[in-house]
C-alpha cells in the first residue's frame, strides 16, 4: 500500500497513467494490453479507425467499463479501486450526445448541475453561462428534439464542463459535423487546455490529431502501434505522399522500382493495384522523378501529391492494411519505433 | 473556462457518497423524471383509463355473482382492485427505465461523481407520481359507484399511502427486470407472467374460502393478500392488523434484497 502511494505522488504529474489495460467482449479482446502516458496540461490525440478499440479504452479510463487487466490511474486514483474519486476529476463526452433528448437544454444542464451539487439558483446561473459561452442561448428553451448535430454536440461539451475537471475526455468530438462546426469545436477545444484542463480525444482523422494534439497514440486491433509527437509520426510517413499512375499497367514493376531508386523509399501499391503510392518528405524531388521516368520511357496517366490519410499512417506503422495487395513500407517503421514504447518492461 | 482550472493532483477528494447527497442526487433525478413526464403527459394514459376500466368492468362482472348485489361487493373489490391496478402500474417503471438506459444520458449519469444508487431510485420515486394518479382514480370511481368506507377518510389516506409505498418497493423487482433485461417489451413480459398470478391467485377480487385447499394456502401466503387485506382492514373498519405489519416488512425485504443487486447489475451493464 505505502509504496503504491509513494509510485502515485512521483507520477502526479501523468493526468492518466495506463498499463496494459485489457479488455474482452467474449473472444474478441477489445483492448489488448493498451499502454498510455497523459501528462497534464497537454492535448492527447487517441488515433485509429472504428473498431480499433478507441471508444473502448476511453470508457475503462472514465470508470464505465471495469478493465479485465492492466490498470489505469487518473491523476494518481486507481479507476478501479477509486472510481468516486476518479468520477470527481474527470468530464466524459461520449461519440453520441449523452443529453436528455426529452427536455430543453437549460434543464439538462440544470440537473446536471445540481446532480454535481451546486444549489438551485447556481445551477441555474451556471447553465445560463455555459449556453452563452457555447453559444446555445437562443435554443436555451427547447426541446433538444429540434436540435442539429453540433448544437447537440457543444450542448455536451458544455455539460462536461460544469464541474471545471481537471481531465476531458473526448470521444470523436468531431465525427459527423461540417467543417465550420469543427472548427468551432477544435476552438472551444484548444480554450480549454489554456485554462489549465488536459484532454485526451479520440478521432478517426489525422488531420484532427494534427491541428489539436501534442502527442499521439495511434490504436489499432486494441493495441498502441505508435505513439509519439505529431511531428515524430508525420516524419515516419512522409509529410505527404506521392501518388502515381502508369498508362501501360505492364510497366507497373518498372516504374515502382524507379521511384524507390530516386526517392529511396519503399513504396507500395494501392488494393485496387493500379496506382503506386510513396511516402514524400522532399517536394523537389518530384522533378527528378519525373525526368527520371521519362528517360525510362514510363508514360503516366495520372500523379498527385497529396497528405497522408489514415490508411498511409497504418501502412507505414502497423503495416498491415485493409488492401490485400499492400507493400509495407517497412523501412520507415523502424524509425519510429526508437520513439515509441520507451517505458514498456 | 476564464477561471483557471484547479489542477487534478491538488484536490482533496473522497472515494464515496454520504447519505445525504444519496438522497439529494435521488431527489434531482426525481425531479428529471417529472419533467419527463411533464413533457410527455401521454404516457399517463395507463394510470388513467386502467383504473375506470378495470374498476367499472370487474365489479360489474363479478358483484353479483359473489356478493349478491354490486354495492355490497365494493368494500371487497375496491381495495383488490386498486392492490391489482397500482402494482400493475409499477411494471411500467422496469419497461420505462430499460428505455431510457438505452439512451446516451445514463452514461454521463454513470460518469459523474454522484450516489450510484440515484438514477434508479431517482426514476422509481418520480413513478410514484403515477401510482398516486391511479389510487386516487380507483377511489373516485368507487365512490361514484356507490362505495362508502366505512373507516373514513383519514384510514382511506394512510392506505392509499401503504399501497404507493408497497407498490415502490415492488417497484425495484421490475426495476431489476428492466436493467438485467435486453428489450424493453422483454421487461413487460416477465413482469406480466410473475404478476399476473400473483394477483389472481390472491383474495382481491374473490373470498379464498371456496379454492382447493392448495390454492388456499399459496392464497394466504401470498404477500398480495396481505396488501389487499391490509388495505381493507384501514378502509372497511379503520383498523391497523398484522396484515399491515405483514405487508411493510415484505416491502421492507424486497427493497433491501433488490435495490442492491439492481444497482450492481446497473453499474456492471454497459
Amino acid at each position: 500500500m505505502n509504496q503504491q502511494g509513494n509510485k502515485a505522488r512521483q507520477q502526479v504529474e501523468l493526468a492518466i497513467e495506463a498499463q496494459g489495460l485489457v479488455k474482452r467482449f467474449g473472444d474478441n479482446r477489445a483492448v489488448d494490453g493498451v499502454d498510455l502516458k497523459v501528462p497534464t496540461g497537454t492535448i492527447y490525440g487517441v488515433l485509429g479507425p472504428n473498431g480499433a478499440g478507441k471508444t473502448t479504452a476511453i470508457r475503462m479510463l472514465a470508470t464505465l467499463l471495469r478493465p479485465d487487466g492492466g490498470y489505469a490511474r487518473i491523476f494518481g486514483h486507481d479507476v478501479v479501486k477509486e472510481p468516486q474519486i476518479v468520477r470527481q476529476l474527470i468530464g466524459v463526452t461520449g461519440q453520441y450526445a449523452s443529453v436528455d433528448e426529452s427536455l430543453s437544454a437549460t434543464e439538462n444542464l440544470v440537473i446536471f448541475s445540481r446532480l454535481l451539487g451546486l444549489g438551485r439558483a447556481d445551477a441555474k446561473r451556471k447553465a445560463a453561462e455555459l449556453l452563452e459561452e457555447f453559444g446555445l442561448s437562443e435554443a436555451a428553451r427547447r426541446p433538444l428534439k429540434n436540435f442539429s448535430g453540433g448544437m447537440r454536440r457543444r450542448l455536451d461539451l458544455a455539460a462536461s464542463l460544469i464541474a471545471q475537471p481537471p481531465l476531458i475526455f473526448l470521444d470523436e468530438p468531431t465525427t459527423g459535423l461540417d467543417p465550420r462546426t469543427r472548427n468551432q469545436m477544435w476552438d472551444t477545444i484548444r480554450r480549454l487546455v489554456g485554462s489549465g484542463s488536459t484532454v485526451l480525444l479520440t478521432t478517426q482523422y489525422l488531420e484532427e490529431a494534427d491541428q489539436l494534439a501534442d502527442r499521439i497514440a495511434v490504436i489499432d486491433h486494441g493495441r498502441v502501434v505508435a505513439e509519439g509527437t505529431v511531428d515524430a509520426l508525420k516524419s515516419s510517413i512522409g509529410s505527404s505522399s506521392l501518388h502515381l499512375r502508369v498508362r501501360d499497367s505492364q510497366q507497373m514493376m518498372l516504374a515502382r522500382q524507379t521511384v524507390e531508386r530516386v526517392l529511396r523509399v519503399q513504396t507500395s501499391i494501392s488494393a485496387e493495384a493500379s496506382a503506386i503510392t510513396a511516402p514524400m518528405g522532399n517536394a523537389d524531388a518530384v522533378t527528378d522523378l519525373l525526368i527520371a521516368l521519362r528517360e525510362a520511357g514510363i508514360p503516366l496517366s495520372e500523379m498527385s501529391v497529396q497528405k497522408p490519410t489514415l490508411d498511409e499512417v497504418f501502412l507505414s506503422l502497423t503495416g498491415s492494411n485493409t488492401g490485400d495487395n499492400a507493400v509495407q513500407a517497412s523501412g520507415k517503421e523502424k524509425q519510429v519505433e526508437g520513439q515509441q514504447y520507451e517505458y514498456i518492461h | 473556462m476564464s477561471t483557471f482550472i484547479k489542477p487534478g493532483a491538488e484536490r482533496q477528494l473522497k472515494n464515496h457518497s454520504s447519505f445525504g447527497q444519496t438522497l439529494r442526487n435521488s431527489l434531482t433525478m426525481a425531479y428529471r423524471g417529472l419533467l419527463k413526464i411533464k413533457r410527455t403527459p401521454e404516457q399517463l394514459f395507463d394510470v388513467t383509463l386502467q383504473p375506470i376500466i378495470f374498476t367499472l368492468m370487474f365489479t360489474y362482472i363479478f358483484g353479483g355473482a359473489i356478493s349478491g348485489d354490486v354495492v355490497s361487493y365494493l368494500p371487497v373489490i375496491i381495495p383488490g382492485i386498486l392492490v391489482q391496478t397500482v402494482i400493475t402500474t409499477s411494471i411500467v417503471t422496469g419497461v420505462q427505465l430499460r428505455e431510457d438506459m438505452e439512451k446516451g444520458v445514463f452514461d454521463r449519469f454513470k460518469s459523474l461523481p454522484i450516489s450510484r444508487i440515484a438514477p434508479l431510485a431517482g426514476a422509481l420515486l418520480a413513478d410514484t407520481v403515477r401510482y398516486t394518479i391511479a389510487t386516487v382514480l380507483t377511489f373516485t370511481m368507487g365512490y361514484f359507484m356507490g362505495y362508502r368506507p366505512e373507516g373514513g377518510l383519514g384510514y382511506v389516506a394512510i392506505a392509499a399511502l401503504l399501497v404507493i409505498g408497497c407498490s415502490w418497493a415492488i417497484s425495484w423487482i421490475f426495476a431489476f427486470f428492466g436493467v438485467i433485461a435486453r428489450t424493453a417489451s422483454s421487461v413487460q413480459g416477465i413482469s406480466m407472467i410473475v404478476l399476473f398470478p400473483l394477483t389472481f391467485m390472491s383474495n382481491a377480487f374473490v373470498p379464498a374460502d371456496t379454492m382447493p385447499d392448495w390454492l388456499q394456502w399459496f392464497v394466504t401466503i401470498n404477500p398480495i393478500s396481505h396488501l389487499v387485506t391490509a388495505v381493507r382492514d384501514l378502509t372497511n373498519t379503520g383498523t391497523a392488523g398484522s396484515d399491515l405489519v405483514f405487508s411493510l416488512i415484505g416491502a421492507a425485504v424486497i427493497v433491501a434484497v433488490f435495490a442492491p443487486i439492481t444497482v450492481r447489475a446497473y453499474m456492471r451493464r454497459t
